[in-house]
């Protein structure tokens, strides 16, 4: 009897380790506690990240000191990036460990990948409508703003698969950034939104040299007219103006088209005769801009600090600086009546840990980012703008508003237009599909403008060959034909390999022949 | 006949024992199809070269990527994200000498190999001591030592900012001081009566390393010898990775 016994006792105990072989459980979906515990003390990680610019740092660290004042038992530890990429592996390698921070700044392209774990993140529909703790709730300590006061565009950028996972914290989009000087120089006005057509010909003209082989309009050595910073928001962009496709929300690429193959010719085109350049190739547009050594740039409206040879941050040197009129404005349109523009910036997201009471804490301190004083003051840093309308109708940032130009800092002029630029064109901005992979393909529309501006500066032949070539090995390169099988955390398996079938059946029998053994044992004694 | 056969191969024995003493192959003798110093200086950007050279400091690998200090005896040539497998990567000791083959390319002053390029393990080892440019800071000449391993001596630390309580600091975390312990450290120094900015490039020398802290225990107004490479960045942005304090 005791060896039955101890028989069952084994089987029982191998069920759930075969359970446990084939993939694992996470945490406890987040429930709302009944009311926030005061009388615990409460540890906030916060990631966040900075324009490698010390006043965004010190936003951050006065947000966490006044939220900390208002709850003495709840303690923010912030930890700082540079890099939405680093942001975005160290989540990754810390949804492994249970080790995620509890609020993290991010992108919802990122937000998609953290979703394949098994409650990693916390939905923010029943915390953003909780009466007490929501949005503009009755227990919240701070002015916080009503679900209906932040912008609703910009929330719905953190919907995926029907259910918020961010706020959004701050919004930019790309401009484009013009010496007006020089196009006008070269015999040209500038409209107030520019066609791919005006630029690329603007940019062929600016290539001009004088017989003693400088060139025209700066009599040096060096001009690249044309610099884009980001290749990935270059094709999306084009592709959403001249409705192509890129992605459905089901994650369908549609990248791979011939408004893609007759864009990346052109592009060869004017890489090939040095007209256009990026980043990667060549280095930060502002820096040619700032040097008098480039026509247009195109660049972050929330890198607006940077442009222009009375921007605060330069990183060339004050003597290489070129004294000219700069000029802000939206980035080359196919229809200029009709102009389509990115949506970007950060937006916070929560993590999921197994105390609720810290998800509260961490979710108070996300509403807090919400407030005026956080969202204008980290709006003022750069050519951003608050989310929120309660922010925007601030008669202080109304006034920050009203006087662009009274100085070289906090009312820069460039930064100002880039602002402006923004909130004029709110309902031109677009997002595109989010869902896990949508990362890997934003880098893969990058590296088909990177790969064919390459080929063509060294003379290599674009064409339809080349295309196909480069189609393909972008498609492997970036795993866009396996997406979803490179999911973090808990994923669809599928069927289990014949090898680990055989296998366990192996073991299975194995266990029955013993447990027949015992059983024909014990049955012998019986009869004995 | 006998004889005939034994001068025959006395001369050959002799010829193999000469043939040993050759002295060794000059480690700066370029391969068949491979460039000069001077050839890889003189073409132009986004052309193709070919190079042989010898790897002085690793600065860093991911994703199959390697960026590379690298000299001969002529002069420097910086290897950014080469190919590179991280088996292979391990084999790059300071010293090796590669065959690299890739494109020029030009990043904010910064003369390179570009991203991409493939390379070859050879025969053959050199280490580059470091060359006094304490003279040439602030003229037209340094360029010309663009990404060489490098000494200065005798240059004095400046104030790089201010802290929170608005007193002078000799180093900052990152450009700005937004930074953090691990990232890179940016300092500033006197040199020939003008201030340049250095760097301690963190992926190169990471807080564990000597210079790192030796950087963050620099005062204002000390007096230091240096060593590094002379990196490029719209300007002269020094990769550090010696400091005596005198």
């Amino acid at each position: 009897m005791k060896k039955a016994l101890c028989l069952l006792l084994s089987v029982l105990l191998l069920v759930p380790l075969f359970s446990a072989c084939h993939g694992s459980k996470g945490l406890k979906a987040f429930e709302l506690p009944e009311a926030f515990d005061e009388t615990r003390e409460y540890t906030v990680v916060f990631w966040a990240k900075n324009d490698t610019n010390k006043t965004q740092v010190n936003i951050y660290k006065k947000a966490i000191e006044d939220f900390e004042a208002l709850y003495p038992n709840i303690r923010v530890e912030l930890r700082l990036y540079t890099d939405y990429g680093k942001i975005y592996n160290d989540v990754i390698t810390n949804i492994s460990t249970g080790t995620t921070p509890n609020v993290c700044i991010t992108y919802p392209d990122h937000i998609a990948t953290y979703l394949t774990g098994e409650n990693v993140m916390v939905p923010l529909d029943a915390l953003m409508d909780d009466p007490r703790y929501g949005l503009g709730g009755s227990e919240v300590r701070f002015d916080s703003p009503k679900r209906d006061e932040v912008i609703t565009r910009y929330l719905d950028e953190g919907v995926i698969g029907g259910e918020h996972w961010a706020l959004p914290f701050m919004r930019s989009t790309e401009a484009l950034y013009v010496n007006r000087d020089y196009v006008e120089k070269l015999g040209y006005t500038l409209p107030d939104v520019v066609t791919w057509d005006f630029i690329w010909e603007v940019s062929e003209a600016a290539l001009r040299k004088n017989d003693d082989g400088t060139y025209f309009l700066n009599g040096g050595t060096v001009m690249i007219p044309f610099i884009y910073k980001s290749s990935d928001n270059m094709m999306i962009q084009y592709l959403k103006q001249a409705g192509a496709g890129y992605s459905d929300g089901d994650g369908t690429i549609g990248i791979f088209n011939e408004t893609t193959e007759s864009f990346l010719y052109e592009i060869a085109e004017h890489a090939k005769s040095r007209a256009f350049s990026t980043f990667k190739i060549s280095s930060y547009p502002g820096n040619f801009l700032n040097a008098g050594q480039c026509v247009f740039g195109i660049d972050s409206t929330a890198g607006a600090t940077w442009m222009g040879s009375k921007a605060g941050h330069q990183d060339i040197s004050s003597d290489k600086l070129a004294d000219f009129e700069m000029a802000v404005l939206p980035i080359p349109q196919l229809d200029p009546d009709h102009p389509v523009m990115i949506s970007q910036g950060p937006s916070v997201t929560i993590f999921n840990k197994p105390d609720s009471g810290e998800v509260l804490a961490s979710w108070l301190f996300a509403q807090f980012l919400l407030t005026n004083g956080v969202q204008i003051a980290y709006a003022q840093t750069e050519g951003y703008v608050p989310v929120t309308e309660k922010a925007r109708k601030d008669p202080a940032y109304a006034d920050y508003l009203a006087r662009a130009g009274e100085d070289a800092d906090l009312h820069y002029s460039v930064k100002l237009a880039a602002t402006k630029l923004l909130l004029e064109n709110v309902e031109n901005t677009f997002i595109t599909p989010v869902f896990n992979g949508s990362a890997s393909l934003r880098d893969a529309a990058g590296q088909l403008i990177e790969s064919t501006a390459k080929s063509a500066r060294r003379n290599e032949t674009v064409d339809k060959a080349y295309m196909e070539k480069l189609f393909k090995n972008v498609n492997a390169l970036y795993r866009l034909d396996q997406r979803g099988e490179n999911a973090v955390g808990k994923k669809e398996l599928g069927p289990m390999p014949a090898s680990s079938i055989a296998l366990l059946s192996a073991l299975g029998a194995a266990w029955i022949g013993i447990g027949a053994y015992v059983l024909i044992n014990i049955a012998k004694k019986k009869k004995r | 006949m006998k004889k005939l056969s034994a001068l025959i191969l006395a001369v050959l024995f002799l010829a193999a024992v000469c043939t040993g003493c050759k002295k060794p192959a000059d480690p700066n003798a370029k391969g068949e199809g491979v460039m000069t110093y001077a050839e890889y200086i003189a073409a132009a950007v986004d052309a193709p070269v070919v190079i042989e050279t010898f790897v002085q400091a690793k600065q860093s690998w991911w994703d199959n990527k390697a960026t590379l200090y690298t000299q001969d005896q002529d002069g420097a040539y910086f290897i950014y994200n080469m190919t590179c497998s991280e088996a292979d990567y391990a084999k790059l000791v300071p010293g090796t000498k590669i065959k690299v083959t890739g494109f020029k390319g030009e990043w904010s002053g910064e003369v390179e190999v570009a991203e991409g390029a493939t390379f070859e393990i050879e025969e053959g080892s050199y280490i580059a001591t470091a060359v006094d440019l304490t003279g040439l800071f602030g003229t037209d000449e340094l360029i010309k030592h663009q990404n060489e391993f490098f000494a200065v001596k005798g240059a004095v630390v400046e104030a790089i900012g201010q802290n929170d309580a608005g007193e002078d600091v000799a180093f900052f975390y990152k450009w700005n001081n937004s930074g953090e312990d691990g990232d890179d450290l940016y300092f500033k120094v006197k040199i020939n009566g003008q201030v340049f900015t250095f760097t301690v490039e963190s992926y190169l020398c990471d807080k564990t390393t000597d210079v790192y802290a030796a950087v963050k225990a620099l005062k204002v107004g000390d007096v230091i010898d240096l060593e590094g490479f002379l990196y490029w960045y719209e300007g002269a942005n020094p990769h550090i990775t010696k400091v005596v304090v005198k």
